[in-house]
């Protein structure tokens, strides 16, 4: 009981319905939805596609607003914050593909400094010392001349990252970081959001298919499934069967000794 | 240096150094020269300077806020607002009478062509927030230049020659014609369309990552939107009103200087796309003087024949053009 009242809560979500509200009517996305995240917290949201794990991550960030509930932030509601206060305290790196410019990579990075700028942009010292803090931490010094767009999917996904670094955040959100990455550099991603969690106290909340690499490394998991959204450690989730909730297909089925869902005929042959 | 050069050419020749004591003792041998250099170039000359820098500026916003290198005051039905105020104007005063003795002045064409320059492009921001889609709000953007030339036409159908004329010139585009009192609002506008730019310049930047990522480092999208749209529609709008629909130069000019100068940073981009379009207009207005010593071409015909194949020659290069 001791260690529950340490617990620093950076984000808390009560009853929360999420979706789309148009003049038609609303569309609702998923609703009741309860959880909060402990300072620190490396949270991996899981799910199948179009279940609602991008519309959830938006509402959070205040991209999107909500149709129901309590979103609370440092036990401040969501909404109290403005633009400015909020871009100090989360940051994101999105799925979207960005507009086609000619900004290299250390003006990309320094646009992440913009809740901090005066009103021309001007970057001060410190502004440029969490730049380049943020570009160390990411291991993309080299790249800092180079122009975004002449990178590799891995490359730009670091310096998105160091982007959302440098905006000085207790949280950052990041919505698939590796949907187009190869077998290492989702590794090399997992690892290094995990490292940031670990040694500098981010709270990172990231949704993905990788589901073996989100066992491994997340502290704690949502699954995001039709009927509600279920919160736990990767273990636990495991040993109870919950992770299998995650896919409705008769034919897939969680391996244990794998860490990963198979194809079920496929596990019989294995045997 | 050009600004010079092109004050230098005109109708009347007129020696060099008398050009350079008139600039700067106020003397000159023939009075008749002082009054052209004072009184006629000089004003014209200012003039292409407001006229391009402003066209080049709103272009580059445009081009920033759609995302999209084709978007501009032009493509996106600004011009053909500010077209169709001013037609309204002169060619519909027939319809409904005379209103006043104002409504024929340059001040009077300036503030309707601002009212169309803001109408169509409210209109095409509107469809634009439906749409979300950059494509289609280029196409929505060309479908109200085609709504505002229909109604053009069929005010032309019912109004005189000389009413037509009227409209007709004013289409070519001039930058002669103004004169010291016209330019001070002139400039009085511009200034406050260019003071507004304070506001976005930083907006602007993280727009360069696209909406979202604006939202989430504290921008305000539908500010920043508005006063965009603001800046673009009274420069756009002033300087249609004063010099007539002009081609190419807010499409081309913004290209040009992000290949000089190859940078996406609008704390740079602002003025320099302002210094190119300015020197680019004073070189196009010297060009329009120089075939014959007796008659001007219209400044439009030469944005088009100069400004159209050097688009086309960066787009057949290959190059990158954002």
């Amino acid at each position: 009981m001791l260690t529950k009242k340490n617990k620093h809560i950076a984000l808390k979500v009560k009853n929360l319905s999420i979706g789309y509200t148009s003049k038609k009517g609303q569309s609702i996305v998923a609703s009741h939805l309860n959880m909060e995240i402990e300072k620190g917290a490396f949270v991996c949201l899981l799910g199948k596609n179009g279940i609602g794990k991008s519309t959830l991550l938006r509402t959070l960030s205040k991209i999107q607003p909500f149709i129901d509930g309590e979103i609370t932030l440092n036990d401040i509601p969501l909404y109290d914050y403005s633009a400015n206060e909020l871009a100090q305290k989360i940051s994101l790196v999105m799925t979207e593909k960005l507009p086609e410019s000619n900004l290299t990579v250390f003006e990309l990075i320094a646009l992440g400094r913009q809740p901090y700028t005066n009103w021309i942009g001007k970057l001060s010292e410190k502004d440029i010392e969490k730049i380049n803090l943020s570009m160390e931490q990411t291991h993309i010094e080299h790249l800092s001349n180079s122009k975004f767009y002449e990178l590799s999917d891995g490359q730009l996904q670091r310096v998105l990252i160091s982007r959302a670094l440098a905006q000085d955040t207790d949280i950052i959100i990041l919505d698939e970081p590796t949907a187009h990455l190869d077998v290492q550099h989702k590794m090399e991603t997992f690892q290094l959001l995990k490292n940031l969690a670990e040694k500098l106290h981010k709270t990172i909340l990231v949704s993905s298919h990788e589901i073996h690499q989100a066992i491994q490394s997340a502290t704690e998991l949502w699954l995001m499934t039709d009927e509600k959204l279920i919160v736990g450690k990767p273990q636990e989730l495991i040993e109870n069967g919950n992770i299998e909730k995650l896919f409705t297909s008769e034919n897939i089925v969680f391996n244990k000794k794998n860490q990963q869902f198979i194809l079920k005929n496929h596990e019989t042959s294995v045997k | 240096m050009v600004w010079l050069f092109n004050i230098s050419l005109g109708s009347v020749s007129i020696p060099n150094s008398e050009i350079f004591s008139i600039l700067f003792q106020g003397e000159s041998s023939k009075e008749s020269w002082k009054t052209i250099i004072l009184n006629y170039r000089i004003p014209k000359a200012i003039t292409a300077i407001l006229v391009g820098s402003g066209l080049s500026i709103s272009g580059l916003l445009m081009q920033t806020l759609f995302r999209n290198p084709l978007a501009g005051p032009f493509v996106l039905g600004i011009s053909s607002g500010a077209s169709l105020g001013v037609a309204l104007l002169i060619l519909g005063s027939s319809l409904i009478g005379r209103i006043s003795g104002l409504a024929f002045s340059n001040f009077g064409m300036a503030i309707a062509a601002s009212l169309g320059a803001f109408l169509v492009l409210s209109a095409v921001l509107i469809a634009a927030n439906k749409v979300r889609n950059t494509m289609s709000i280029l196409i929505i953007g060309l479908m109200f230049g085609s709504i505002t030339s229909a109604i053009i036409s069929v005010l032309s159908y019912f109004s005189s020659a000389e009413q037509l004329q009227q409209f007709i010139f004013w289409g070519f585009g001039s930058l002669g014609n103004l004169s010291w009192n016209e330019l001070k609002v002139f400039g009085l506008i511009f200034f406050v369309g260019i003071s507004l730019l304070a506001f976005i310049i930083k907006p602007l930047n993280s727009l360069l990552l696209g909406e979202n990522y604006a939202k989430s480092v504290g921008i305000n999208i539908k500010f920043t939107r508005n006063i965009t749209l603001i800046i673009t529609s009274i420069l756009t709008g002033v300087i249609t009103a004063f010099s007539g629909p002009i081609a190419f130069v807010g499409l081309a000019v913004p290209h040009l200087t992000k290949l000089i100068f190859n940078t996406s940073n609008h704390k740079i981009l602002i003025p320099s796309v302002a210094i190119v379009g300015a020197i680019l207009m004073l070189v196009a207005d010297t060009i329009a003087q120089l075939p014959t010593s007796e008659y001007t071409l219209p400044i439009n015909a030469i944005t088009s024949l100069f400004g159209a194949p050097i688009v086309i020659w960066l787009l057949v290069r290959k190059r990158k053009i954002y």
